[in-house]
């Protein structure tokens, strides 16, 4: 044996060991995998052998290689065969191995319960910790099943070490096997207390964790932190005890009254950093907690505010960053306490360190006003200017977007200024997406401000001029698209439409989406000059313009996209209509000259029929205003109206627009309507098909079907039989009326006294104000409707879903509970301590069906009580069950009334109810001694 | 709770790597890149947090970094912990190492990275701060290796004379030495 032994040493003088690897990989940086997989091979060849210390070593260059991205999980039965080893040094390398590598869906891991517990009650306490730290990285439900007993007798140990780390490891264990929490609280409750401070911090540590998710289950636990938190002085559980009660504020306003003088004083005395800034962050979440500002409150306040600024004028870029970060919280509640420090703010806006910026950022959207918020976003251009890298760029141009257009653009007294502003940034360099940032802001502008547009379609003509003039400036693309749009729909404001409609005429290689928009509002503008021309009688100008434009249509409709193609198409047949009849016109022009000129007067002008295709007043819809639409009585949308129809697609599928922001009802149709003349009987076929098609589609909406139908149906309303339909719709046009025009005569009012604000004066002067508030009124009433649509609890759904993915979950434990008996009889023999317990509880088994209801009942009871005596945290606890207990039986005898089939058992039950009432209050009360 | 404990060198390098969330090995890999790239591209005169990078966490994460020489040392951690906390345990935990070490430097981690994850496990347990006092994390670590000594006493004696030697690099410069092409040295040879 002992040859045998030496022999494996001799061997091992050749076997390369860790050191050996890792140079051998320094050593051979060039064909590094290929040396690697020369040492995988030779691993593979010592884990084959006896030699448990060669195996240790094949181990140990394994979690090496695991580091640099190596698989190793086939080597999970050797690692265990060296975590069994009985050499502490062996073991070691064993453990570690495991804890990179295992994952609690291993299949292996069952192999280890029964090492791992012998471990655990080693008697080396470096052995059981061994085994506590390894197990905390992979521990799996079966194994925290079958070892939770083991580490809740770790729980009292006598070494502290041991304690210790058994605590934490009950946090990973309650994490796989929930329903180990309620035995295991009283005790991990007790930890809270233990004479060791590493042990008492290890529980604070568990419990902050567990509150966290849950923090209404553990207020019991406030006079036990409110008293460690008085009396510690170790920074560390501080910490933690303060962020604690920062999660717990917000579920008893009380205690948050009670903390703000201890904390307070901890921000005076503390000279941590560290600590004084949670006692701030904590400070901050009270006085949010508790709503209404009591006197004393406002200098609590000043005290963060003063404090932070001391950090924010640190030279420590650390402190500077969390005073923002906390500064960002207090503007949520109390923004005028953080205006005092704007100068501050915009001094950080100067820093050099970006994520110091990106606070400020955060920040400056409290900081602006009416007057200073043009001075504020020339600064931020300047920075954009200087700025490198995309993302800071693009979070200061939403930034700027969000800080003007907050409230309705409640800040922008000159919109002149604001057009000004996108306008510039249209001209600068920006990631793929901010393009459609700015083109959604300029038309939101202009549509919702009338008195602006005159001015930024100037500006947008000009931005068409230089796009076209020059190659150099790069502007945007989706900028151009609401520059071509705007363009197009205000054509009245335009100085020069020819001009624009020239530069328009001279796109080249766009997306789909812009061309087809330039090319819709070519035919917009062309049809707006021609008006003017054909009331002078300047024939030629317009026969030369559909000349120009002709020319450029049939290069479009040579484009690849199909959406161009229909476009350019409709324009070119519309352009021959105009010219045919306005040679017709031209040719009679001068007939009438000489024969009698009263007979041209009744003749209608070409230009109004065709102005007439976009006629319509655009007026913003609210985002789920199609969703309102209430269904009508007697309309079924799941029925079939007619068979599907195969063959037939939906050839004018649903608008383009679904992803804009204005949906424009009277103008849906334009694209096909001019190149056939779809009889009734199509449309109404096609209509079902349709229909069809999004019954069977399932991400089409249901609401969408009906909007669908509201906004198509709309202008066929008199053709088609359908229509009847949509005399039950009106409720929608209203509606979207009423908002549009709410928004535009409030922005008509602000930009007529832009200069000086004085809106809500005009508001009271004028006869509409009273009208408009009321309307203002019931459009955030349907606003509220709107967001909440009947059935769609989306948000709610979606939290759901959240949670089920987050272990916590399962940890909803009410704790003041008395432990649930199938938990007690696995319970370990230390339950031995109090068998009285034990026995009610098996009793109580049976009835426990029965007892669910009073159950809840109760427990909301003794919370309430508990919060009570919460606050009154300096006096003695003993008197305190009582008077719990006395205040509760009425009640309780009250339920049990109530419930007349209950039997003699549950009566039993109740006291033992009763008894564990205890279990919130001291733990004296739970075990009898 | 602590995420992760990365440490790497200014090359990206991993030094150490410690996850207690589970992560399949290529997924580690990344994750360290991206937090190599996130963190190296920053001043040294910058504050040390950032937020969460994309692979790792979420918003409710944080990277909470120090620069020492040619090591980063990064926790990845949520909002639990406090940020200035997280960066004194990261000062703790090199100064425990230099204490250990004697001076520790990146080649007392490139080659004992064992021992510096047993120096990390007195510190971090399963992502919970466990031991945040400097002189009960040497103790115990000093316990543990006299534990080890204890254990090789005379046994491992030829082990450590072997290592000893090994040191001196002598068994890869014997696997080194390269010995000429024996079949091509004969062909080679003419007569």
């Amino acid at each position: 044996m002992a040859l045998k032994k030496v022999k494996g040493n001799i061997e091992r003088m050749f076997d390369k060991n860790l050191t050996d690897l890792v140079r051998g990989i320094r050593n051979n940086k060039e064909n590094e995998a290929k040396y690697i997989s020369q040492c995988m091979e030779d691993i593979k060849q010592e884990l084959r052998q006896d030699n448990l210390a060669v195996k240790s070593n094949a181990i140990a260059k394994l979690t090496y290689l695991q580091m640099l991205g190596y698989d190793i999980s086939w080597a999970g039965f050797n690692i265990i065969e060296v975590m069994s080893s009985n050499k502490f040094t062996l073991k070691r390398i064993g453990y570690l191995a495991a804890s990179q590598s295992f994952h609690c869906d291993s299949e292996l891991l069952m192999l280890t319960t029964n090492m791992i517990r012998k471990e655990l009650n080693s008697q080396n306490q470096y052995e059981a910790g061994l085994a506590l730290t390894s197990l905390s990285c992979y521990i799996s439900t079966d194994l925290a099943r079958d070892l939770s007993n083991d580490i809740l007798t770790l729980l009292s140990s006598t070494k502290p070490y041991i304690r210790k780390k058994a605590v934490l490891m009950m946090y990973k264990v309650f994490l796989k096997y929930p329903e180990a929490l309620r035995p295991a609280f009283p005790r991990l409750k007790e930890k809270l207390e233990d004479p060791d401070p590493g042990v008492q911090s290890a529980a604070v540590n568990v419990v902050c964790e567990l509150a966290r998710k849950n923090p209404k289950n553990y207020l019991s636990l406030a006079p036990v932190f409110f008293k460690l938190m008085t009396t510690s002085t170790n920074n560390w559980m501080l910490i933690k005890i303060i962020k604690l009660f920062g999660a717990l504020t917000p579920l008893e306003p009380r205690l948050g009254k009670k903390l703000i003088e201890p904390l307070t004083n901890l921000i005076h005395s503390t000279s941590a950093m560290s600590l004084l800034y949670e006692c701030i962050n904590t400070v901050i979440a009270v006085l949010i907690s508790i709503s209404s500002g009591m006197p004393n409150h406002a200098a609590s306040i000043q005290l963060c505010v003063q404090k932070l600024r001391i950090l924010i004028e640190d030279s420590d870029q650390n402190l500077k960053y969390l005073g923002l970060l906390a500064m960002s919280k207090i503007l949520k509640t109390h923004p005028k306490s953080v205006q005092a420090h704007k100068d501050l703010i915009l001094q950080c806006m100067e820093d050099k360190d970006e994520s110091i910026r990106l606070r400020a950022l955060d920040l400056l959207y409290g900081m602006v006003s009416k007057k200073n918020l043009m001075e504020i976003v020339k600064k931020l251009m300047v920075h954009m200017d200087k700025a490198e890298g995309t993302v800071y760029r693009d979070e200061l141009l939403s930034k700027i977007i969000l800080i003007c257009s907050q409230n309705n653009y409640q800040f922008i007294t000159n919109f002149e200024w604001y057009i000004t502003v996108l306008v510039e940034l249209a001209q600068m360099e920006f990631g793929s997406k901010q393009g459609h940032v700015i083109g959604s802001q300029l038309m939101d502008v202009c549509i919702r401000v009338q008195a602006i547009r005159s001015f930024a379609v100037t500006e947008m003509g000009q931005l068409l001029e230089v796009y076209t003039s020059t190659s150099q400036f790069t502007i945007m693309q989706e900028v151009l698209y609401a520059a071509a749009w705007l363009t197009g729909e205000f054509a009245s404001e335009l100085e020069s439409p020819e001009n624009t409609l020239r530069s328009m005429l001279k796109y080249k290689s766009l997306p789909q989406h812009i061309e087809s928009v330039f090319i819709h509002n070519i035919v917009k503008l062309f049809a707006h000059i021609m008006e003017k021309h054909e009331a002078a009688g300047n024939y030629d100008a317009i026969l030369e313009l559909s000349d120009s434009i002709a020319c450029k249509m049939n290069e479009s409709i040579k484009s690849g996209e199909l959406e161009v193609q229909e476009r350019a198409s409709t324009a070119l047949i519309i352009i021959d209509i105009v010219k045919e009849e306005i040679a017709a016109k031209n040719s009679s022009k001068l007939m009438d000259d000489i024969e009698d000129p009263l007979t041209s007067q009744p003749e209608e002008l070409v230009a109004s029929e065709i102005l007439s295709l976009f006629k319509g007043e655009l007026n913003p819809v609210a985002p789920k205003a199609q969703k309102k639409v209430p269904v009508p009585d007697g309309l079924d949308l799941d029925a079939w109206i007619n068979e599907p129809i195969q063959s037939e697609s939906d050839s004018d599928s649903e608008p383009d627009n679904t992803e804009n922001l204005f949906v424009k009802s009277e103008k849906l149709d334009y694209g096909n309507k001019y190149q056939y003349e779809p009889t009734e009987e199509d449309i109404k076929k096609n209509r079902e098909a349709r229909k069809s098609e999004q019954q069977n589609n399932p991400n089409y909406l249901k609401g969408s079907l009906d909007s669908e139908q509201s906004s198509n149906g709309h202008d066929n309303v008199e053709t088609i039989s359908v229509a009847e339909l949509n005399l039950d719709l009106p409720p929608l046009r209203v509606l979207g009326e009423k908002r549009s025009d709410k928004y535009l005569n409030l922005h008509k009012d602000k930009t007529k006294d832009k200069k000086k604000n004085k809106k809500k004066k005009k508001h009271r002067k004028s006869e509409s104000s009273s009208d408009e508030n009321l309307d203002v009124a019931a459009v955030v009433e349907v606003k509220q409707v709107m967001e909440l649509p009947e059935g769609a609890t989306l948000s709610d759904s979606d939290s759901d879903h959240h949670r089920l993915d987050d272990p916590h979950r399962a940890l909803d434990i009410d704790l003041d509970l008395p432990p649930i008996s199938e938990v007690l009889a696995k319970k370990p023999p230390e339950t031995v301590d109090r068998p009285q317990k034990e026995k009610k509880k098996s009793k109580k088994k049976e009835n426990k069906g029965k007892e669910k209801k009073p159950e809840k009942h109760k427990s909301e009871k003794r919370k309430k009580a508990k919060v009570e005596n919460l606050l009154e945290l300096d006096k003695g606890a003993d008197g305190e069950p009582k008077a719990e207990n006395k205040t509760k039986k009425p009640k309780k005898d009250k339920k049990k009334s109530k419930e007349k089939g209950a039997k003699s058992k549950t009566k039993n039950s109740t006291s033992g109810y009763e008894e564990a009432l205890g279990i919130s209050t001291p733990t004296k009360e739970i075990y009898p001694s | 709770m602590i995420k992760a404990i990365l440490v790497f060198n200014n090359h990206g390098k991993p030094r150490l790597s410690k996850f207690y969330q589970y992560f399949a090995e290529d997924m580690q890999q990344q994750i360290i890149k991206e937090t190599f790239q996130l963190v190296s591209k920053r001043d040294d005169n910058v504050c040390n947090f950032l937020e969460g990078g994309s692979l790792i966490g979420g918003s409710d994460y944080k990277l909470i970094y120090r620069h020492y020489a040619t090591l980063y040392f990064v926790f990845c951690v949520d909002s639990s912990e406090s940020e200035l906390g997280i960066l004194d345990l990261i000062q703790v935990f090199v100064e425990t190492l230099d204490k250990c070490f004697e001076n520790v430097c990146e080649l007392d981690l490139i080659f004992h990275v064992d021992k510096v994850h047993f120096i990390l496990n007195e510190l971090v347990m399963g992502g919970m701060v466990l031991e945040t006092n400097m002189n009960e994390i040497l103790t115990r670590i000093e316990d543990q290796n006299k534990l080890e000594k204890q254990e090789a006493g005379i046994s491992a004696a030829p082990a450590r004379a072997v290592s000893a030697v090994k040191n001196m690099n002598i068994p890869q410069q014997i696997k080194d030495i390269k010995l000429p092409d024996l079949p091509q040295a004969i062909k080679d040879l003419k007569f």
